[in-house]
């Protein structure tokens, strides 16, 4: 089994729409930056579809209340992602591209291979699992160093979340300190993931402007274009 | 005489296996019986259990969707019929890594004997004749347990038919009706089962099953079970008393 050779990740859509995705730890900017992204694409009159990691209602309940027994493992996590992937895939991203429609998904199956790989889930495994997903036309990873994402999720609500900051791996009890050890694993997965995959990489510490501007760039390139990638 | 004890034989996984468990520390012996509906798998299982814990083992049973976490969910989707191939077989997959991870591993660490009520088998039955890729599914479940025995109880379509329209009626899922819109439920019935039986066929090369003629009579199938296990888990020679007062006495000190 190689990494490669099982994942549709590598292989081209032939939809008449475009997916783009973004990736980054938990307050990288990533989402505020999407929407900026989906603005300006509504005000040049092009139809876009937004969907977002883990909102399936298929799989709400089982991981709201896996999440409040504390039962979940590291598969069992994993393959619950993975299934909510695969009905918003189903209803929410494969159609609209279709239909010839901009899909901008917050999130995608990297995240998946990142987060599920620092819990324990065998990187080969998680890789193979979303062999269904398909290849995003443009892929943001909106790349900071921890110190900048803990002070903005912070500055805009106090707590942080429980497994936002990895507390069921027990790294520490303090959960500022668990964030800090489990993001930096997932920063050091996305290095890996960016080359990987050749994610396009944007620098998360610029000014919201200065991002907008480069994702934008990117993005009319990849519209121009006809079948044209990033 | 006391009884058997388990043969000592170590664990395997199918694939890359699980996150935090040794294999060396499960003790227990998983045994799973396949078969089609309607093939009297809980009737041998109760009995089995019975009988296993009169030998003195401590016994657990699972079954397919009985899991906590999605057992009510995939009941819920399956009613609403807004299942897709994919997510069907995830669902299928969670449920069962939920109830290996906190149910299985938890009972085979303590030395129990558990008894699995379909096993994995059936989702690579059930998602081939869906056509999602079989070496996909195959690695999906690389974290399954290699079982120690696997049963399957088979039956012709005829007899199927005969035993699931005398038990209960034909329902949705188990008609295939998913695979088979334009058909009527007799119909997708036989279509799908047919599938069905023919995919059990070739796993049962593809994964040595113990197959056992699930026409013949339950107290024959039951025997049968009950020899094979003797024969294949058991120590050769029953326990002695003496065996047993030895060994407490050896623990004492």
């Amino acid at each position: 089994m190689t990494t490669k050779s099982m994942s549709n990740l590598n292989q081209n859509h032939n939809y008449p729409g475009k997916l783009i995705i973004a990736e980054g730890i938990d307050g990288s900017g990533k989402t505020t930056q999407m929407i900026l992204l989906q603005k300006w694409l509504l005000a040049q009159g092009r139809r876009v579809f937004f969907t977002e990691w883990n909102s399936s209602p298929l799989v709400k309940k089982a991981t709201k209340e896996g999440k409040k027994t504390d039962t979940l493992t590291p598969t069992t996590f994993s393959l619950l992602h993975a299934t909510d992937f695969a009905d918003r895939l189903n209803y929410q991203i494969v159609p609209p591209l279709k239909a010839g429609m901009i899909v901008i998904a917050d999130r995608y199956a990297y995240t998946a291979f990142g987060r599920d790989t620092v819990r324990g889930v065998h990187p080969l495994w998680v890789r193979m699992l979303y062999q269904f997903a398909i290849k995003p036309d443009g892929a943001f990873y909106f790349k900071v160093p921890i110190e900048v994402s803990l002070e903005r999720l912070l500055s805009v609500r106090m707590q942080l979340k429980y497994y936002e900051a990895g507390m069921d791996l027990r790294l520490s009890k303090d959960v500022v300190e668990s964030f800090r050890l489990f993001q930096s694993r997932i920063l050091q997965e996305y290095d890996r993931i960016v080359e990987e995959f050749g994610l396009k990489v944007i620098d998360g510490t610029k000014t919201i402007q200065e991002q907008q501007n480069e994702v934008r760039e990117i993005t009319s390139q990849l519209l121009e274009k006809k079948n044209g990638r990033l | 005489m006391v009884g058997y004890n388990l043969v000592e034989r170590p664990k395997k996984y199918f694939g890359l296996g699980l996150p935090n468990v040794d294999l060396n520390q499960l003790k227990g012996k998983l045994i799973t019986i396949e078969g089609t509906d309607g093939v009297g798998r809980s009737t041998q299982i109760q009995l089995l259990k019975e009988w296993l814990e009169i030998q003195g083992f401590a016994v657990m049973e699972t079954g397919w969707t009985r899991s906590k976490l999605v057992g009510k969910t995939i009941g819920d989707a399956k009613e609403g019929h807004w299942l897709n191939p994919l997510t069907y077989t995830l669902l299928y997959t969670t449920d069962f890594a939920d109830r290996l991870e906190n149910e299985i591993v938890p009972a085979l660490r303590a030395g129990y004997v558990v008894l699995a009520d379909r096993y994995i088998f059936t989702v690579f039955a059930r998602t081939k004749v869906r056509n999602v890729d079989p070496q996909w599914i195959r690695d999906l479940f690389g974290f399954a347990l290699v079982p120690d025995l696997v049963f399957y109880l088979k039956i012709d379509f005829n007899t199927l038919t005969r035993r699931v329209l005398d038990s209960n009626r034909m329902d949705y899922w188990e008609a295939g009706m998913d695979l088979n819109p334009g058909l009527d439920i007799y119909d997708s019935f036989k279509k799908y089962q047919t599938q069905l039986l023919r995919e059990f066929d070739q796993l049962a090369k593809e994964f040595n099953f113990l197959v056992i003629d699930g026409r013949k009579s339950i107290s024959r199938i039951q025997n049968e079970i009950r020899t094979r296990i003797i024969e294949n888990l058991f120590t050769k020679e029953p326990v002695t008393w003496t065996e047993v007062v030895l060994h407490e006495l050896e623990e004492r000190k």
